[in-house]
């Protein structure tokens, strides 16, 4: 099996947008970035679901469901995909052996709780992580995981573990993979980029609901002032933790990929000539400059430096600033007249 | 961002690669760059771990005193609550609850006993004794 030994691995921020442009380059789509990637799947998100408990603390995310970047890059750009769940190891096992033996490189849902070539730090129940494996040599599975800088390796012991991590968004051992096809043309991406833009600003604008898009980052804001009261000041200081490593920690390219975003409006300029792009993509460099002082604050908070009602309330309204930043971002990109 | 700006402060996974975030240069033109972690993070994650230790703690000296069973001890450290641990050990949470009680635990089958060993990734006798050492 050696029909993928010019796989070509690629570090990324985010896995997913990641191991999307990893596979789309691999068949021949060189143009694909991952920023691109990321703004063509619509990833751009922010959720918070209040009656929802991940590890005792807050469900915040950041960005758009597991899954959706890949589907809908694909999708935009008329790649087939095709996507399979398993209830049997072995045959979860099997199919991907004869993937492989095809030449495919394959990616993989996995959870991180068993993944060993994680720091133990890292190691939480996470079950939406990407990965591609496109070799097997031996028992042993070649891995390009896009968080890493170089590529790795699992056994087939250690693949299944992962690939049937259990608990919330379990994998059961869900592969995916893209279908060798005609080139991409420039028109094709500018379609893409474009229809991926439209529906990014109806995530954030006009999503029903106080709690997702520009409103729940309000709602978050205005729940954080409560926290102190709510929580008391150790818990309180926990959730801060959380969110900050919602919107730091490996995966995102910094200020809850917020910096993505406005790599992705740069490189969508590149296609469609509006200055617009170049302007809007500032807004996000400032956002993410923002979520990122806020988490400085939070740091305050959750390290004891900080503790005051006062310091929750400077923390609340950071959120609030960058919830009318970014509305008036993706307003402005819903007035864009494409050509 | 800036691109002098981007952190390089040594995380744990710093030390194995390094991670990408995108930053701008003068003009504003975005590219990835390259981070080794950032204090603000590696914080976050150490109250995190803090927390977690606390809750070890406890559910050891409960199980020493015979008011829980080791699994309690086992699943804090494991950052499992009672609905992972049941998928990960094939059983109904009901059934976990159960095994979370001393005189029930201490009555279970050696292949009982042995899947939740391997779930925790440790032996049979470091699972009744929770003698474990930390990676």
């Amino acid at each position: 099996m050696c029909m993928n030994s010019n796989f070509q691995h690629k570090q990324a921020a985010h896995c997913e947008s990641g191991v999307t442009r990893n596979l789309l380059q691999n068949i021949g789509i060189d143009k694909m970035t991952e920023p691109l990637a990321f703004g063509i799947g619509s990833g751009l998100f922010f959720v918070y679901i209040p009656f929802i408990k991940i590890n005792g603390g807050p469900a915040i995310a950041f960005r758009s469901m597991p899954g959706i970047i890949f589907k809908q890059t694909c999708k935009s750009l008329g790649i087939t995909v095709h996507r399979k769940k398993f209830s049997s190891k072995e045959k979860a096992q099997e199919f991907l052996d004869a993937r492989l033996a095809e030449g495919h490189a394959v990616g993989c849902q996995v959870g991180v709780y068993y993944l060993p070539y994680f720091p133990k730090e890292y190691r939480f129940h996470f079950n939406a992580h990407n990965l591609i494996v496109y070799d097997k040599q031996g028992d042993n599975y070649l891995v390009s995981d896009p968080i890493m800088d170089t590529p790795t390796s699992l056994t087939s012991y250690q693949l299944e573990r992962v690939r049937f991590a259990k608990g919330a968004l379990a994998p059961k051992g869900q592969v995916y993979y893209a279908e060798q096809q005609q080139p991409v043309s420039d028109a094709q991406m500018k379609q893409a980029i474009q229809k991926g833009i439209k529906k990014n600003v109806f995530n954030m604008l006009r999503i029903p609901g106080p709690i997702a898009g520009i409103k729940g980052i309000e709602f978050t804001g205005r729940k954080i002032k409560n926290w102190r009261d709510k929580l008391g000041i150790e818990k309180a200081g926990l959730y801060l933790a959380q969110l900050v490593r919602m919107q730091e920690e490996i995966g995102t390219g910094g200020g809850g990929f917020r910096y993505l975003y406005g790599a992705f409006l740069q490189e969508a300029h590149q296609y469609h000539a509006h200055d617009e792009l170049i302007r809007i993509s500032n807004i996000f460099t400032q956002s993410g400059d923002l979520w990122r002082t806020s988490a400085v604050q939070a740091a305050g908070i959750y390290k004891g430096r900080l503790g005051s009602q006062a310091d929750f309330n400077t923390m609340g309204d950071y959120l609030l600033e960058i919830a009318a930043l970014e509305k008036k971002a993706f307003e402005d990109l819903s007035k864009i007249k494409w050509h | 961002m800036k691109k002098q700006d981007v952190p390089q402060d040594l995380s744990s996974l710093g030390k194995l690669t390094t991670e990408v975030c995108y930053a701008t240069d003068e003009s504003g033109k975005y590219s990835a760059e390259q981070s080794r972690g950032w204090d603000v993070k590696i914080q976050a994650l150490d109250v995190t771990w803090d927390e977690v230790k606390k809750k070890m703690e406890t559910a050891r000296q409960k199980a020493l005193n015979n008011e829980v069973s080791p699994l309690q001890f086992f699943m804090e450290r494991g950052v499992m609550d009672i609905g992972i641990l049941a998928s990960y050990a094939g059983l109904f949470k009901w059934q976990v609850k159960r095994h979370l009680k001393p005189s029930v635990f201490n009555k279970l089958s050696d292949k009982r006993l042995r899947k939740y060993a391997e779930v925790f990734n440790v032996t049979v006798d470091e699972l009744k004794s929770m003698n474990v050492h930390e990676q």
